[in-house]
């Protein structure tokens, strides 16, 4: 991995049109700008990662379903 | 057509339940056509890959369970399946559910819902940037809460 140290308001061009910049720095908090064409997805890594392990998850789900009766839900609960 | 399904083996499909998903499901981005099915268990729905018969997704309406579910997407998501936000009479959204042994433990993923448009048949799979969405609501529990406010 390529590690390069910024500064406040210093950035980081990233092929032509990819710029990252620190917008500020509070304690443990870096606040980051990223400006990129429209096409380019940006998330936040732990977002992206929990939703690709829930699908993996949900992809497992046997083929017996449940049947929710939503207007009786009353008798369900014991 | 015909297509062999995960809960339901070979069966008839309509052209107008394929759904394409241009960027595939995270996860599974290869898989880009699915058919939507109604399963035989309300309220539930089947998303079935038409490539890979053992890959399907129990979806449902979040809307159910949390009348006051409303992702908060980036229109260049929207986009990508020809949407606006303003859009609502072409917009489905869609939860994908995980269904563990015990069923009434089963999920929700707010925080990933399927987003589709009803007319041009075209579905994507967004990030909401909402931080209240979350990628397990327990749908029983959730239920319940509603039933107590409404009583």
């Amino acid at each position: 991995m390529l590690i390069l140290s910024r500064k406040k308001d210093e950035s980081i061009i990233i092929g032509e049109n990819i710029e990252i910049s620190v917008v500020d720095i509070k304690g443990d908090q870096v606040k980051i700008g990223i400006k990129a064409p429209r096409d380019i997805k940006v998330y936040r890594q732990e977002v992206f990662t929990a939703i690709q392990r829930e699908n993996l998850a949900a992809s497992k789900t046997g083929t017996e379903l449940p049947a929710i009766d939503l207007l009786q839900q009353k008798k369900k609960s014991k | 057509m015909k297509v062999n399904t995960k809960p339901y083996g070979l069966i008839d499909v309509d052209e107008r339940q394929h759904i394409h998903f241009p960027a595939g499901i995270l996860g599974f981005e290869n898989l880009r056509d699915y058919v939507l099915l109604d399963a035989l268990q309300q309220p539930f729905y089947w998303l079935q890959s038409m490539d890979i018969h053992e890959i399907a997704f129990v979806l449902i309406e979040p809307k159910i369970f949390r009348p006051d579910y409303q992702p908060d997407v980036p229109s260049y998501e929207l986009e990508e399946i020809q949407l606006t936000p303003d859009d609502s009479e072409n917009t489905l959204i869609f939860s994908i559910v995980t269904i563990p042994e015990n069923q009434e433990e089963m999920t929700a993923n707010l925080q990933g819902p399927i987003i589709l448009n009803r007319k041009l048949h075209m579905a994507r799979q967004c990030i909401s940037e909402n931080d209240n969405w979350k990628t397990r609501h327990k749908i029983m529990e959730e239920l319940s809460n509603i039933r107590n406010s409404v009583c």
